[in-house]
């Protein structure tokens, strides 16, 4: 099968892509995408273990993963959504209300 | 190197300058397009690994239901396109972080478990009677609380998102 390194520098990859994203987006969406790259990075380490280590628990952790990030999304696009009726604009620069 | 490692590389290809093209594409609906190809890759890995239930799962869930969430919120939310106005004008220190976790994690990996001297893996236990028996047995109670954690997030997500009818 597959050798583990190969798999868990695919994942490491993803997630140095996913910070990227993260940092260097200003709209909010895409900031969003970004984030589901980590937790993607996440999942197939997790599997990766899994299959190592001849554990069942690597997978059903990364079934919590997918549904917490599910949920997450679904909050994410609701505030986005409801920060672009309040401000017209999703960009997480502009969002500085609670900034001392 | 056998067949399961070369359809891994491909796919891993793929999905990798898929990944660098959800983060650098210039119109918001591209990259959710982009995302398609990276999580149908993420879950390719899952079914070459083993884990036929996560690996389905993933795909029904995340090209079926996220992206679909990911181009509504798009839709709803009218963005500008071009990278000035999608990117902050310092994204250099972004990438400069980016390649710094990259190499730091590549290494690390390749000096645990050197790529020559590691024998492969066994395929991962995903079967769905195995993950099943293991999720409603020893599992049962993380479970319960992710479906509340899905029930809280659905109700919050409708309060949000709903207009106020002035009542």
């Amino acid at each position: 099968m597959i050798r583990l390194p190969l798999v868990l520098l695919f994942s490491a990859f993803l997630f140095s892509t996913g910070i990227y994203g993260v940092l260097a987006r200003r709209n909010a969406v895409m900031v969003l995408m970004a984030i589901e790259l980590l937790l993607n990075a996440v999942n197939v380490n997790l599997i990766a273990f899994a299959a190592e280590l001849q554990d069942i628990t690597g997978v059903v952790f990364a079934l919590f993963v997918i549904a917490v990030a599910a949920a997450e999304v679904g909050i994410g696009l609701a505030i986005v959504i409801l920060l672009f009726r309040n401000r017209a604009s999703i960009n997480v620069d502009e969002v500085d209300l609670l900034k001392w | 190197m056998n067949a399961h490692e070369y359809a891994f590389v491909v796919v891993a290809t793929i999905g990798s300058i898929a990944a660098v093209a959800v983060v650098t594409a210039r119109n918001v609906v591209h990259a959710a397009l982009y995302l398609v190809v990276t999580l149908a890759a993420v879950g390719m890995t899952f079914l070459l690994l083993g884990a036929e239930f996560v690996g389905w799962v993933q795909i029904l869930i995340y090209v079926g239901a996220i992206v679909i969430l990911f181009l509504f919120g798009l839709m709803l939310t009218k963005a500008p396109i071009g990278r000035d106005t999608l990117d902050y004008q310092n994204r250099a220190v972004g990438a400069v972080v980016a390649v710094v976790v990259a190499i730091g994690l590549g290494s690390l990996i390749l000096q645990a478990w050197p790529l020559a001297s590691t024998p492969a893996a066994p395929s991962a236990p995903g079967g769905s009677d195995v993950l099943g028996s293991a999720l409603f047995n020893t599992y049962v109670l993380p479970f319960e609380a992710v479906s509340f954690v899905l029930l809280a997030a659905l109700i919050g997500a409708i309060v949000l998102a709903r207009r106020d009818e002035g009542t």
